[in-house]
């Protein structure tokens, strides 16, 4: 006889204090030595807050875009440094290292959508970063820190897949081609080849368009979420093409955001219907239905060490411990799995 | 005595052993007679088989075809086969029989062949030659007899298709056939077994004629089809109409097989339409060989099924195998429970039975108008007072609804909401419906909606335990504390919350039980409500049905809400056993079924059958004899005479159910008044 199923864990801890909407989140990825981690937080106000998980407060806030919205963070392989891409049309270069936050460097972008821009870095003092360029359907490919252009990716006149919603570089080792995955407005996830400047592949996977989507390069399967019901998955085989593997299909449409465990063993969808859905990435088989929010999940992130954080339109990032790998499971304070307390961040 | 019947019987049988033998003994010698014909005639020599011919054709007008064919068929099948000689011997034995017995000869060698080939062998073209045998072929056994099985027609039909010569006569026959389906006298008046005999002739024989003939005739074959598909959807019995709409699709895919089919919307749950529905997607003649065989095909064709899904079942098993190693890993992810993850719902709920209301009178907003649908059910169990005092408003909104967003459901959600209008406040909305029915500009769906919520709120009221909410699934309590279903305030709880689980599953573990006691569920007791509105459902109803209106002719050409307006009188005097006014209503429900007692429609005559039936089982029997004496006698003399003249088969049946309860209802009372 199965055993009953648990009922959906709670929130190992809620941060508040945001004070609006979150937009964006990001794990510090450096390994600290004292074995705090930080996460970063972008609001609708245009605000970044480092939260210090330890002691569950924030740490630093920085104001760099003018009370616009922050809508991607990412911090740097090397060095303490923080990109944030932000709607007054600046991606700025922060500088955290021994508790100063200044901003070291910005690139204009033109592009006044949503798309968030992608990094390509190896821990090189050169790297690649994609934006959305001028026009709506442009991707522009930028060398940083030198801020040159190498190129920009149009499609063709005919095609008319509408605007880029979601990037991601990727490259399969040192050695091979850089290549992008975009996904459009129609719907469609394209592959380009970026030093030959043209799509290898493309493949249409949803009706609505694409809002997330991210990759596992060790599988080389990616999955990507939309403003319909339906999660795709698609693999990309070596000539290079795409391929729909499965579809899945959810409960409520819209899906905000999707991102893949680092141990490429857990997805995580951040939906419009308030949930967080927790898949099982290698056999795509549902595992958790996490309900906490009250407004639309804008945003998921999961840590190096599996913790999953969650930010929302009701202002609060949450913060779930679920199927933790066992090894790095480093104790707080002495939680429990499941039903953890919650602390308040002021 | 005992021994004296028994060897009486006995020697019946024997005699009716001998003379079946004596038949079959007459028969083996005429085979043998036959034979020596042919020797005969393969010798030379002229001779006539027309003894044999008169003497077969005797034989069949006793009645005894089934004997005497029984032995000759075979034996003639098997030698006709690869003999010209006997089939010409064959040919001019059936064209000898005396005319007056060549119906009988005819019948008995159509059901004695085993299919249309042997019929051609046997009968050659004597239906082209002999004049008898084509009036009996093709009108009487299609026209004036009903009686005969599927795969007689089949044979039939069949031997006419065969020959070149015979054609022509196939296609004079599906003319006639589709004038007699089209007419819509027969339709009307036909008995339905007629109908379904004709309906299977048709389809037989467009099985049988190719594309060329079809074209040729395809304008009076669509004229035909167009008349005969009128008649058919007009008729108030189901089975006609589907008996039409199974015939007219199949003249539409024969006739047009390159436009878009015809398609009707119809349950083929029915034996017989699915048999019909076989027929006309039937092969014809080339494969009729195969057909008749099929205890060889299932099993040749069985064995390489099997083999295939043997094999193909092992290469799927070690494809399963190739996973196992890596789902060793996924172990530790145990899922958890999902069951709360629903649809999320949009928060516009209205929360009041007046709210609802003005929703779904003028709201815009279709999200909010659907929300308020399904909502209205559960508002109206909660809170009875509110619903009263918008009862007829309530009642008004949702007879004029409609289907705006093609909501699932949408019907169902309306009539249940009607009716719980209804039994909340039966007097005052009955009032309004009963009135509404009567009303111009409504739609025919409309008034039979009404009739259809009226007698689900009788029910509803009349029965001890009202239907359960399908919100609450815990079982009724039994014993006093019980509260009718109506008024427990638990609106929307769906199983016991757990705590109770757990409690109740910890006292049923700590208590010693002696004995388990009665098992049976005491089902809730309430009072009949139905008593004191029942005269409000019935009497409006029953007033105005022969004033006709501008858009409204119960006499006239509205005689399918007419017969529905019948079977729901008859359900409300069913329902209204043990009310005070079931005297009165059978009285006048009485009148009302004496007036139309002559209705030429089937589905009209049937529900006044019922309506009386259900008058002598709800009206008690000393009032039924006290106060309507000459109306029961006048009921009876008519029951009987529709139980042995009425067209239609059901009728009869339920003409002979209420003698019978009129014979009881006789029985009971006389050993009371017998002194």
């Amino acid at each position: 006889m199965a055993a009953p199923l648990q009922p959906p864990p709670d929130p190992q801890f809620v941060l508040r204090g945001v004070q609006s909407a979150v937009n964006a989140l990001h794990f510090c990825r450096e390994s600290q030595a004292q074995g705090s981690s930080l996460l970063f937080s972008g609001s609708q106000s245009g605000l970044v807050h480092i939260w210090n998980l330890q002691t569950r407060r924030a740490v630093t806030i920085l104001d760099g875009h003018g009370g616009q919205s922050v809508t991607w963070l990412q911090s740097l392989p090397q060095g303490s440094q923080l990109l944030s891409q932000g709607r007054d049309l600046q991606l700025c270069l922060w500088d955290l290292a021994e508790g100063r936050n200044a901003i070291v460097d910005s690139v204009h972008l033109e592009s006044v959508g949503f798309c968030k821009s992608s990094i390509l870095a190896d821990g090189q003092p050169c790297w690649m970063l994609a934006v959305p360029g001028k026009d709506t359907d442009e991707v522009q490919i930028l060398e940083m820190p030198s801020k040159t252009s190498v190129c920009t990716l149009k499609p063709e006149a005919d095609a008319k897949p509408g605007m880029p919603m979601c990037l991601r570089l990727w490259q399969a080792n040192c050695s091979s081609r850089p290549l992008l995955l975009a996904g459009y407005e129609d719907g469609s996830v394209a592959l380009w080849d970026i030093s030959e400047r043209k799509v290898c592949s493309q493949v249409s996977c949803h009706e609505e368009p694409v809002m997330g989507l991210d990759f596992d390069s060790q599988k080389a399967r990616g999955v990507s979420g939309s403003a319909g019901k339906a999660l795709a998955v698609w693999s990309l085989d070596g000539q290079p093409s795409l391929q729909v593997c499965s579809t899945h299909e959810l409960t409520n449409p819209g899906i905000a955001e999707v991102t893949i465990r680092p141990d490429h063993k857990l997805l995580a969808t951040a939906g419009w219907d308030h949930r967080i859905r927790v898949f099982h990435w290698k056999t795509m088989k549902p595992l958790a239905v996490l309900g906490f929010h009250s407004a639309s999940v804008h945003c998921v992130a999961f840590a190096a060490n599996g913790l999953l954080a969650a930010g929302s339109k009701d202002q609060r990032i949450s913060v779930w411990s679920l199927y933790r790998p066992r090894d790095s499971a480093t104790p707080f304070l002495g939680e429990s799995e499941v039903g953890g307390r919650h602390f308040t961040a002021a | 005595m005992g021994d004296g019947r028994n060897a009486g019987e006995r020697l019946k049988g024997l005699i009716e052993v001998c003379r079946r033998r004596s038949w079959v003994s007459l028969s083996y010698q005429l085979a043998a007679s036959l034979w020596s014909v042919l020797l005969s005639v393969s010798g030379g020599q002229d001779c006539s088989v027309s003894f044999v011919s008169r003497v077969l054709g005797k034989v069949c007008v006793q009645g005894r075809q089934k004997e005497i064919l029984g032995v000759l068929v075979p034996r003639l099948t098997a030698l006709t086969q690869d003999s010209c000689l006997w089939q010409r011997v064959c040919w001019r034995l059936v064209e000898q029989v005396p005319d007056r017995a060549m119906e009988a000869v005819l019948t008995g060698l159509m059901e004695a062949a085993p299919g249309p080939e042997v019929l051609s062998r046997l009968l050659g073209n004597l239906v082209v030659k002999n004049k008898k045998a084509q009036f009996v072929l093709t009108q009487k056994l299609l026209f004036l007899q009903y009686r005969h099985t599927t795969p007689m027609l089949q044979s039939l039909l069949g031997y006419l298709a065969a020959d070149s010569q015979r054609r022509p006569l196939l296609v004079q026959a599906l003319k006639e056939l589709l004038e007699t389906w089209g007419s819509g006298s027969a339709v009307q008046h036909a008995p339905l077994a007629q109908q379904r005999y004709i309906s299977t002739a048709i389809l037989i024989c467009l099985a049988h004629l190719g594309e060329p003939e079809l074209q040729d005739r395809r304008d009076e074959l669509l004229a035909s089809m167009m008349a005969g598909v009128k008649c058919h959807l007009d008729s108030s019995l189901p089975a006609v109409r589907r008996l039409g709409m199974v015939v007219a699709e199949a003249l539409s895919s024969r006739t047009h097989p390159e436009g878009p089919a015809l398609k009707f919307q119809y349950e083929d749950d029915d034996e017989v339409s699915r048999e019909m529905l076989a027929l006309a997607t039937h092969q014809p003649l080339g494969n009729r060989s195969e057909a008749r065989d099929p205890s060889l095909a299932p099993p040749a064709t069985e064995t390489p099924a099997e083999t295939a899904g043997d094999g193909a079942q092992s290469p799927g098993l070690p494809q399963g195998s190739g996973s196992g190693s890596e789902l060793d890993s996924d172990d530790e992810f145990v899922p958890y429970d999902m069951s709360q993850d629903k649809v999320l719902k949009s928060s516009k709920v209205p929360l009041y039975v007046r709210d609802c209301v003005e929703v779904l009178a003028v709201s815009e907003d279709p999200e909010c108008w659907e929300a308020a649908l399904q909502a209205l059910e559960g508002l109206v169990h909660r809170s009875p007072e509110a619903t009263r005092e918008v009862s007829v408003e309530l009642a008004r909104v949702l007879l004029h609804l409609e289907d705006r967003t093609c909501l699932v459901g949408f019907e169902r959600l309306r009539q249940r909401a009607l009716v719980l209008v209804t039994v909340t406040d039966p007097a005052r909305v009955a009032e309004y419906l009963t009135s509404q029915f009567y009303a111009l500009n409504y739609s025919l769906r409309q008034r039979m909606d009404i009739l259809d919520v009226l007698v689900l709120a009788a029910q509803e009221l009349s029965r001890p335990g009202r239907l359960q909410r399908p919100g609450c699934y815990g079982s009724p309590r039994p014993g006093p504390q019980s509260l009718p279903a109506v008024a427990t305030p638990q609106p929307g709880s769906a199983a016991a919350p757990d705590w109770r689980v757990v409690v109740e599953e910890r006292i049923r573990s700590k208590t010693r039980r002696f004995s388990k006691g009665s098992s049976r569920q005491r089902l809730p007791s309430g009072p009949n409500d139905f008593n004191s509105v029942a005269g409000c459902f019935f009497f409006p109803l029953i007033q105005r049905f022969d004033r006709p209106l501008v858009t409204f002719d119960l006499l006239g050409d509205d005689q399918l809400v007419l017969g529905r307006l019948i079977h729901t009188l008859g359900a409300l005097m069913y329902l209204a056993v043990n009310t005070m006014v079931a005297a009165s209503m059978g009285k006048a429900l009485l009148e009302f079924v004496w007036a139309l007692r002559f209705h030429v429609d089937t589905y009209v005559r049937q529900g006044l059958l019922s309506a009386v039936a259900s008058v002598l089982l709800s009206v008690p029997a000393e009032r039924l004899l006290g106060d309507l004496p000459d109306e029961l006698l006048e009921a009876r003399s008519w029951l009987a005479d529709v139980a042995e003249k009425d067209v239609d088969e059901d009728c009869r049946k339920m003409a002979v159910r209420a003698l019978l309860l009129l014979e009881r209802l006789k029985d009971s009372l006389l050993p009371a008044s017998s002194p």
